[in-house]
């Protein structure tokens, strides 16, 4: 009897104990898939980030020992002139390049919403640049932006009897037309995210607005605007870090002079790349990346802070 | 004693394998990748292994863009190839940063090198060592288009053979339209091209100037000199209006789609200028100045041994190294890529000197000149800037010619540190 008692009893103890070791499994295995990437991140990430710190702080030339020379790098950069062409036209990519895309990108979302015929096809077309290949597309524009007689936008200007433009010869225009490129590249993308921000918002609001009477330019300020604000402040961090971090196109539409001409077109990732894979100056071009990693950190956590719900 | 016969018959029969074992040696060779360059190798590679049983060489290549990176970086993983094609431009950092050994003397005499390959030999070389030899050379000359010649009324028999004809023929065959744009160019104007060797080592000689001095560590064409022939090459788009920097995107993009009728280009440019179908084109020697002083600029990728291969690899590095070099090798190198052999013998034939092609690149290294590059990108970009500041935002051509001196003196001054 006593026997039975006791086989009755052990059973409940036994489930709970073996539910706990369930419970510490699934933690356990848990912990052992989200382990992988950390380790794998650490190690692919965050320990060369942590490493290219102390590089710059070095000479290293990729072929010798590197020597810890202080602040020297920093030193050379900001004494660099090359560096500050650099830097105002990385900022000048950022400034310019971030809103122009945000308003064409919305304008375009705007007004396609409201088109149903074609919508798609439309969306796809616009879309379809961001598929492309930066080099590629960097190689199409290149030939556009040429002289005459293969450059097709001075073509079509000569039809007009207005005179050539040089474009990529030139250091004033130079920058526009690179940024002309990166921005058609890049509002695809922005104006399908702006379409989805359009359609969360409850048509319900728009129908009691209509019904106080609001005008359509009311409901844009009072309605849409506010209510497609975590949207936007997406789309300016990440385009913000796009334009901050441009490359490809800068350097493949001036490939034979790359950044060029006369520096007018090259942004800080470029000279960081030259820096490192042309001149080998290793210490140098971690110098130079500390600086884009501070700049990074300083402009999204800005726009974050400006653009919090309050 | 049966066993004892057994053994001593498996033990040979161990050792013989062991030394032939011993024997097989493979070396690997790097080069970037270039179709005819790559099938020239391998043409190459399959007659030393015949001459060679014992040894294998692997070929490994790598796009142009990032072959210097891939070998440093090797270097510094310890995963260097035994043997690897270099620019000559690239061996003071090669041969400080120790990815290279220097020939032995005993394999490589440099006495014989001096005396069978063209001077230009002794940019590989350093105190007193050699660290690698050229299959190949390369030099400039002036190609020019026969059919535009013949439309503007020139001799395409009779090519401009100095800068004053040279002038005269970019005028006549320059083609503008309606509102003065270039639609074909007399000359086509690229200092990212081969133009600036052009103006370095020819165009600042002619004006009676000194590029360099002391070994490439001074720069000396600030001067005089350096004024007029900066001049003369911003003046053929500014004044004489015979050219346009980016005029069909690139020089030789515009010579090969018969819209320039003269670019100065270099032996590489062969094979894909061979392929041109709708006109026909000459070769002539770069002009010379009035005095008919004449110079050109010959470069070269050499093939040298890195630095820690040893014993049975080092042998049979070495012997690579001397069959790629070798006379036979340069023939091969010749037919398929078009490249001029490196050795005097192998070059000057009456053969190769009467062919209308090979024959003015082969003249023009007998007088051609090596510029010593210490960082061979960051140079160039010193001489595209120059040309740009004229041109672009007008400078004078004595502030600009000044400021790339002193750009370039701080970029080999760096390097020395």
């Amino acid at each position: 009897m006593t026997s039975a008692n006791n086989t009755q009893v052990a059973p409940p103890a036994g489930r709970s104990r073996k539910r706990l070791r369930m419970q510490t499994k699934r933690v356990l295995w848990a912990w052992g898939f989200l382990a992988l990437p950390i380790i794998f991140y650490s190690w692919i990430r965050f320990y060369p980030t942590l490493d290219a710190f102390w590089l710059s702080f070095t000479d290293w030339d990729l072929l010798s020992e590197p020597n810890f020379i202080g602040l020297d790098n920093y030193r050379h950069l900001f004494n660099d002139p090359q560096f500050w062409q650099v830097f105002k036209n990385t900022f000048t990519y950022l400034l310019v390049g971030t809103p122009l895309s945000l308003f064409f990108a919305f304008i375009i979302a705007y007004f396609l919403d409201r088109v149903r015929y074609l919508q798609g096809f439309i969306r796809a077309l616009y879309f379809l640049p961001f598929l492309t290949t930066a080099s590629a597309m960097a190689w199409v524009w290149r030939w556009f932006y040429q002289p005459v007689p293969i450059g097709i936008i001075n073509g079509f200007l000569a039809n007009f009897g207005i005179a050539q433009q040089p474009f990529i010869r030139s250091v004033d225009q130079a920058l526009p037309s690179v940024l002309a490129t990166a921005i058609w590249a890049g509002v695809g993308f922005q104006i399908v995210i702006f379409m989805a921000g359009l359609r969360a918002i409850p048509q319900t609001y728009y129908e009691a607005a209509r019904i106080d009477g609001l005008g359509e330019i009311a409901i844009l300020r009072k309605i849409t605007l506010p209510l497609l604000k975590p949207t936007t402040v997406f789309l300016v961090v990440f385009s913000s870090i796009g334009f901050l971090r441009i490359f490809d196109q800068v350097y493949n539409i001036t490939t034979n002079d790359p950044g060029g001409p006369l520096n007018s077109t090259k942004p800080l990732v470029l000279m960081i790349y030259q820096s490192a894979f042309s001149s080998y100056q290793m210490g140098y071009a971690a110098a130079q990346t500390v600086v884009l990693f501070t700049i990074l950190l300083v402009v999204s956590l800005m726009q974050l802070w400006v653009m919090r719900e309050r | 004693m049966r066993k004892y016969l057994a053994l001593t018959a498996i033990a040979a029969g161990l050792w013989g394998a062991g030394v032939s074992q011993a024997h097989a040696v493979e070396i690997e060779y790097w080069q970037y990748l270039f179709d005819s360059r790559v099938t020239a190798m391998n043409e190459l590679i399959d007659r030393f292994e015949e001459l060679n049983p014992d040894i294998t060489v692997k070929q490994t290549t790598f796009p142009y863009a990032d072959y210097q990176t891939r070998l440093v970086a090797a270097k510094a993983a310890g995963k260097s190839p035994e043997v690897m094609q270099l620019f000559y431009g690239w061996l003071d950092k090669f041969a400080s940063g120790k990815l290279l050994q220097p020939l032995s003397e005993d394999m490589f005499p440099s006495a014989e090198i001096e005396k069978d390959f063209f001077p230009i030999v002794t940019a590989m070389k350093r105190d007193g060592k050699y660290y690698g030899l050229p299959t190949a050379v390369r030099s400039l000359a002036l190609f020019y288009n026969k059919k535009l010649f013949k439309e503007a009324g020139l001799d395409p028999e009779n090519p401009p053979q100095n800068l004053d004809e040279l002038l005269k023929a970019a005028k006549a065959t320059v083609k503008q339209d309606g509102s003065g744009n270039i639609v074909s160019a007399g000359i086509t104007l690229d200092m990212a091209g081969q133009d600036q060797h052009w103006w370095r080592e020819v165009l600042v000689r002619q004006f009676g100037g000194d590029p360099y001095a002391d070994d490439y560590t001074k720069v000396t064409y600030d001067d005089e000199a350096g004024k007029k022939a900066l001049e003369f090459y911003t003046d053929l788009q500014t004044k004489e209006k015979v050219g346009k920097v980016g005029f069909m995107d690139e020089g030789q993009a515009a010579f090969r789609a018969g819209l320039a009728a003269m670019t100065i280009d270099g032996t590489f440019r062969l094979g894909s200028f061979s392929s041109i179908k709708n006109f026909d084109w000459g070769v002539t020697e770069l002009p010379a100045n009035a005095d008919g002083l004449r110079s050109n600029y010959a470069s070269y990728f050499a093939n040298g041994i890195a630095a820690g291969v040893e014993g049975e690899k080092l042998e049979a590095a070495e012997k690579f190294l001397k069959f790629v070099s070798s006379k036979e090798a340069m023939d091969v190198w010749l037919k398929t890529v078009g490249e001029l052999p490196a050795r005097r013998d192998a070059a000057m034939t009456d053969e190769n000197l009467k062919d209308p092609i090979y024959g003015p690149f082969l003249k023009g290294l007998d007088y051609a000149h090596t510029t010593m590059f210490v960082d061979e990108s960051a140079q160039r970009q010193v001489s595209i800037d120059m040309v740009n500041r004229v041109l672009l935002q007008d400078q004078a051509p004595a502030d600009s010619l000044k400021q790339a001196a002193e750009a370039e003196q701080a970029i080999i001054d760096h390097s020395k540190k």
